[in-house]
């Protein structure tokens, strides 16, 4: 029997810089102390589950669930879709996936957004849904406009759509954004260069992806994600005493 | 040559940003009722066992400054230190919760059941604790702390025991301020830095 050991270290090189003076906020926000780095324990290895009865039918449709069905929201239509999978390469199944995002003008439904595009009386701008058992997932969705935001004199984030994933323990917590291919704005952004690894940040460009866009109905865009694996291994079974 | 290592990277991190809460707390957001159930509103429910706590406490800056956009999830066991899905788990113990910094005054409010101590690979049980993630507008990647209690016994906890500076390991410890009511403020950068976690 193999077990499922500690999760494996985070790779840090992968990630974003904590304090990138370029995105101004994390200037104040990024901590200047090294992170204390220890194995994995039952904090981190275990993990919220959600059932299905929590899901409702709508909550993957973000073009029909602020409206509850009544009517669609106002943009270029697209499936959003793709697999989790953990380091080792295996499907992340049952795994809540949550997006939200700006509307197709570029305007957050939130109390603070003040932008001057319209909100879109027709859309909310979130979703969620459950991994099936190959970790595969989709939403529809209207693909989310640039926007403006206060930075250096004159910063646009490029299109985005906001993701948070649980995977099966605590410890694999993720929150990234997906962009689209072809959007020049992606190189102009600090928040992207922020990832200083060019092919970790590659890794967050879906591509188009037409054999799975429907025709006359939507484009579609492939975003697969990676979480953190553990160690599975016969040989850290008994280790009390050591 | 070796034979390739087919290894897949785990997917890069990026800012939760400033709208966090309409992914993750709609209601919070001013969109109460998106959805049927919202997520992580509280981990426990009626009938819980063991001692009701409330944690109050904010995120501050390396100004000093609370942030009012910070978001954080906590995550526990029950009071025996079972995690929801493990055998024996109290029901009434979800262990998730998500919770928000005020946008007017940037202090947050975690009320929850005090967790019992867990066991460790090692031997060595972790004394009792919450496992906190703050996520926010200029954090790139999530971070990763602990809430311990002044009123347990942190002795031999293997987490703390690894921290060099012996005054830093305060950063990690609720204060008692009344009756099953704690303090615990988070300081991201500075005098007084919280202790982070890789983990």
């Amino acid at each position: 029997m193999i077990d499922q050991g500690p999760l494996i270290p985070r790779n840090r090189e992968m990630h974003p810089l904590a304090y990138y003076p370029d995105y101004k906020t994390s200037i104040a926000r990024s901590p200047n102390l090294p992170l204390l780095s220890m194995e994995s324990g039952p904090s981190e290895e275990t993990g919220p589950t959600f059932g299905h009865d929590k899901i409702g039918a709508l909550d993957n449709n973000l073009i029909l669930n602020w409206t509850k069905g009544a009517a669609p929201a106002v943009g270029e239509r697209i499936m959003m879709h793709g697999r989790v999978l953990d380091e080792n390469g295996r499907a992340v199944p049952n795994t809540l996936l949550e997006i939200w995002q700006a509307n197709a003008g570029g305007r957050y439904r939130h109390k603070k957004d003040g932008y001057l595009a319209p909100l879109d009386p027709n859309f909310g701008g979130c979703g969620r849904t459950l991994t099936d058992e190959n970790g595969y997932y989709q939403f529809l969705t209207v693909r989310p406009g640039a926007y403006p935001w206060p930075n250096r004199g004159n910063d646009w984030r490029p299109m985005h759509i906001h993701i948070s994933v649980y995977g099966h323990s605590f410890g694999q917590r993720l929150i990234t954004q997906m962009y689209f291919e072809g959007d020049p704005l992606i190189n102009l952004c600090p928040i992207a260069a922020t990832i200083r690894n060019r092919s970790q940040l590659d890794r967050l460009v879906a591509p188009l992806d037409m054999a799975h866009s429907r025709p006359l109905d939507f484009l579609a865009y492939k975003f697969d994600i990676v979480l953190r694996g553990r160690r599975q291994t016969m040989f850290e079974n008994k280790l009390e005493g050591m | 040559m070796v034979q390739p290592l087919i290894y897949y990277p785990e997917t890069a991190s990026q800012t939760a940003g400033p709208y966090v809460h309409i992914g993750l707390m709609p209601t919070y957001a001013g969109n109460p009722n998106y959805y049927h159930e919202e997520i992580g509103t509280t981990p426990i429910a009626e009938g819980v066992k063991g001692t009701v706590i409330e944690i109050v406490g904010s995120v501050y800056d390396g100004t000093g400054w609370a942030l009012r956009d910070a978001m954080i999830e906590s995550w526990q066991p029950d009071a025996a230190g079972i995690f929801s899905g493990q055998e024996g788990a109290d029901p009434a113990v979800s262990g998730l919760c998500r919770f928000a910094a005020d946008a007017v005054t940037g202090e947050f409010t975690l009320r929850t059941v005090k967790p019992g101590a867990v066991p460790s690979r090692y031997g060595k049980a972790f004394a009792p604790h919450i496992a906190l993630w703050v996520v926010a507008r200029g954090i790139n990647v999530g971070l990763q702390t602990r809430i311990y209690f002044e009123d347990e016994d942190n002795t031999n906890d293997p987490l703390l025991a690894k921290i060099e500076q012996r005054p830093r390991v305060d950063t990690l410890i609720a204060k008692k301020i009344g009756e099953n009511k704690y303090r615990f403020d988070i300081r991201l950068q500075g005098e007084g830095e919280t202790v982070f976690l890789d983990i």
